[in-house]
């Protein structure tokens, strides 16, 4: 039997934090009419609630990858000890797609290797042909004339699975919708239907339907066959560019979490206070705000690897290592980022400061600590709420970036940017390995799609001077 | 107006110090120069006087901040804090790590540079502006909606892709232009009209949509509907009065960047190998290059605080109600 030893890492840690956070502001949203209320018209925006729902299982790949174990390597390795794998739920949820290396490149649902190679045919010769692949479409005995069919075979399969999925999670909407309303389930599901239901559940469950089919596909193919291809030492694409949601995802929201406590606490002391406080914050931000903010994380980052080349051996393990880079890398672009956050919550504060209901507070001698936690604080979340919401697109466009120009993350994390990085010269081969590229393309173009419409939504409901001009 | 920018430039000073105290922290105090000779010199099997030598080389072997070994100014002056510092306030850029003057490389690489950032300056700004203002026109249409959701997909492609994309197709598939290079002479132009179609292709998404977002505040206004009563052609409304009461936010946003222009895209200089001061900067953070990365951060800040101060002059311009004083 193998023993199974959880393993926090470092920004798994911060990680937890940040959704019990996110459960916390959630319940407490729920107790406040002021907040529910702007929040109740993102619910209604249909745009909107899909791209929470898409969103929605981004967060939940990361979250399932974030359960990190380590497994003792009794089992299959041998020996004494735990094994260095660090593996998630989400690795042993996707197995197959784990295990199933190749050699080298393979084109998406290709049973042949990319490349030709030497080939020992049964009467001891040699032959230059391509050589089946370990895992994609070995179950085919004659791949030419068999993998289309079967291909189709599973592709309906997938969508039969797809539809069934969806079709259960629509009846199960419908049941407590109409029992809610107390009324038929019939009228419930035509409301739907037609868009004249309370909340857009049209949308919403379109987007379930597109997500299912999708996820109802990979479920029959995904076993079988590379879907997304195989990249330079054999690994499956579609696995990587799974494993690359969490990279992104920590960096889009992390790096919030680093920032928010200094450009909240920073731009209300500065604005409330003012005087030689105000002067000294406002100094700290312009300058860090002059160095353009490339090169500042530039700086930052060479520094980093300087530190960590330096200390090398206090990191257990490579992940340890990588994920320690992650975190630094959320820092460092954290503290480039929070000044225009700070600025912003200064202008308010210095309003807020003059507004009777805090004069009349101060008048009735409530202590300066709690008139910005109690009175303060609570008018400016909004600004916050907006802000989280529209750096979290921008922070997964930077991680690519950033790791392109090698400042980003670890070479041996899995992330869209070095995916991107290592396909790109690939382009120039014949044929083209696009495989990489378009994974990496179609997972980070969902990503941030959705999160820019989520934050539009969000910006539209809490901002009352947009609300009347659209 | 003369003194008014005389005070602006000075306080610029005490902020261009500060940036130059946090580099100077990250470069030599949260890494000591023993660390970056050794990176330099590879990890293992460094003796300690190689190490000793690097330093000596490139005047890293003072101390930090206050050399007790000199006597009267020296002891200020012959520190690390001043030579590598406090000298680029004089734009004594000085040698780079590998040896070579980085303000002869500086004033080699800035003209490639703008000869990119320059085109897709004005394009872009012509474009988004012309793009924002048809659509702003047409607010409240299909034509409307469907505009501000290509400008939301085309701003969720990274920057990577469009310039890949832009390769592949226009470089390797059409093979109407190079797919990296740069040359000087009538040659150049075929050599940025990629990068420069990329880059405005890939800001034209942001740019319409943030333009779009002003114009529609702007027509919100109370002259406008002072315009429009008086009998003027929508398209009189838009043209004369919203784009000229427009310019002052535009202003904000386009003037700061002028400057830092001279800085280029360093992303779009790396991967189209143009010989201009981003893929200075992308080599410098390659190789490790410490007193390079210094100096651009110096520079940039510089030119950052430079368009500040034209952003605030021109306002003037713009707008006879403001006043500088």
């Amino acid at each position: 039997m193998s023993g199974i030893e959880p393993v926090l890492l470092k920004t798994d840690v911060l990680f937890f934090v940040l959704i019990a956070a996110m459960v916390a502001y959630g319940s407490y949203a729920r107790r406040h009419e002021h907040l529910r209320a702007p929040w109740r018209q993102v619910a209604r925006q249909p745009l909107g609630m899909a791209a929470a729902v898409v969103l929605a299982i981004y967060l939940a790949i990361a979250f399932l990858d974030s359960l990190h174990f380590r497994a003792s390597a009794s089992a299959p390795h041998g020996g004494a000890g735990y094994s260095h794998d660090l593996n998630s739920v989400f690795d042993v949820l996707v197995t197959p797609l784990r295990d199933s290396v190749e050699r080298t490149y393979s084109a998406p649902f290709a049973a042949e290797a990319y490349a030709k190679e030497i080939v020992e045919l049964a009467d001891g010769s040699n032959s230059r042909a391509y050589p089946r692949l370990e895992h994609g479409g070995v179950h085919l005995r004659d791949p030419a004339s068999e993998r289309g069919p079967d291909i189709a075979a599973r592709l309906i399969g997938g969508i039969l699975l797809g539809l069934a999925l969806a079709s259960a999670l629509a009846a199960l909407v419908v049941a407590v919708c109409a029992r809610r309303a107390r009324m038929p389930w019939q009228a419930v599901a035509l409301g739907m239907l037609r868009g004249e239901s309370p909340l857009p559940w049209r949308a919403i469950l379109g987007t379930v339907l597109a997500i299912s089919l999708l996820f109802g596909c990979a479920v029959e193919l995904a076993p079988y066959y590379h879907v997304f291809g195989t990249d330079q030492v054999g690994n499956d694409v579609l696995y990587q560019a799974l494993k690359s949601i969490r990279t992104g995802l920590l960096i889009g929201t992390l790096t919030t979490l680093v920032m928010l406590p200094f450009a909240v606490v920073l731009g209300l002391v500065a604005g409330y206070f003012g005087g030689w406080v105000d002067d000294v914050i406002q100094y700290l931000y312009t300058t860090l705000s002059s160095i353009p903010g490339v090169l500042l994380v530039a700086a930052a980052a060479l520094m980093l690897e300087v530190y960590m080349s330096r200390h090398a051996d206090a990191y257990g393990s490579l992940a340890a290592r990588a994920d320690l880079r992650l975190l630094a890398l959320c820092i460092i672009l954290g503290v480039t980022t929070w000044t225009g956050l700070c600025r912003y919550l200064r202008g308010e504060a210095l309003k807020l400061r003059a507004v009777d209901f805090i004069e009349a507070a101060r008048a009735f001698g409530v202590s300066n600590g709690k008139i910005l936690a109690r009175h303060i604080l609570p008018n400016i979340m909004h600004i916050v709420m907006i802000s989280i919401v529209l750096d979290f697109s921008g922070l997964v466009l930077a991680e690519a970036v950033l790791t392109y120009i090698d400042i980003g993350v670890d070479p041996s994390m899995e992330s869209w940017g070095n995916m991107i990085n290592g396909a790109r010269l690939e382009l120039a081969r014949e044929p083209v390995v696009w495989w990489s590229l378009g994974a990496a393309f179609v997972l980070m173009f969902a990503l941030v799609l959705a999160a820019n419409i989520f934050a539009d939504a969000v910006r539209d409901a809490f901002d009352p001077r947009l609300r009347d001009l659209e | 107006m003369s003194a008014y920018i005389a005070r602006r430039v000075l306080y610029a000073l005490p902020i261009l110090l500060g940036v130059n105290v946090i580099t100077f922290f990250l470069f030599f105090v949260v890494n000591s120069p023993d660390d970056m000779a050794r990176l330099h010199l590879g990890n293992k099997h460094v003796t300690a006087q190689a190490v000793e030598n690097w330093k000596a080389e490139r005047g890293y072997d003072k101390p930090l901040l206050w050399n007790a070994e000199q006597h009267g100014v020296q002891r200020v002056t012959d520190t690390i804090f001043y030579r590598n510092t406090v000298k680029l306030f004089l734009f004594k850029f000085g040698q780079s790590d590998s040896g070579r003057d980085i303000a002869f490389d500086i004033s080699q690489r800035m003209v490639p540079s703008l000869v990119v950032t320059l085109p897709v300056f004005v394009l872009e700004l012509l474009l988004t502006i012309t793009l924002a203002l048809s659509i702003a026109l047409l607010r409240g249409t299909y034509f409307d909606t469907w505009a501000v959701i290509v400008c939301v997909a085309m701003m969720s492609i990274s920057l990577l892709f469009y310039i890949i994309g832009g390769q592949f197709l226009m470089g390797k598939l059409l093979r109407l232009v190079p797919i990296s290079g740069f040359d000087g002479g009538s040659a150049v132009v075929k050599f940025i009209a990629l990068p420069v179609l990329v880059s405005v292709v890939a800001g034209l998404g942001f740019g319409t949509r943030w333009y779009r977002t002003l114009f529609l505040e702007e027509i919100q206004r109370d002259y406008v509907r002072t315009a429009r009563a008086k009998g003027l052609s929508e398209r009189g409304v838009l043209f004369k009065h919203v784009l000229r009461n427009a310019l002052i936010p535009i202003l904000t946003g386009v003037v700061v960047i002028l400057p830092t222009l001279f800085i280029g895209n360093l992303i779009i200089e790396a991967f189209f190998g143009i010989p201009g001061l981003g893929s200075y900067t992308i080599e410098a953070i390659q190789s490790q290059d410490f007193a390079i990365v210094r100096a651009m951060v110096f520079l940039g800040s510089l030119l950052y605080i430079a368009g500040l101060i034209l952003t605030d002059i021109s306002y003037t311009l713009a707008d006879p109600r403001v006043r500088l004083t």
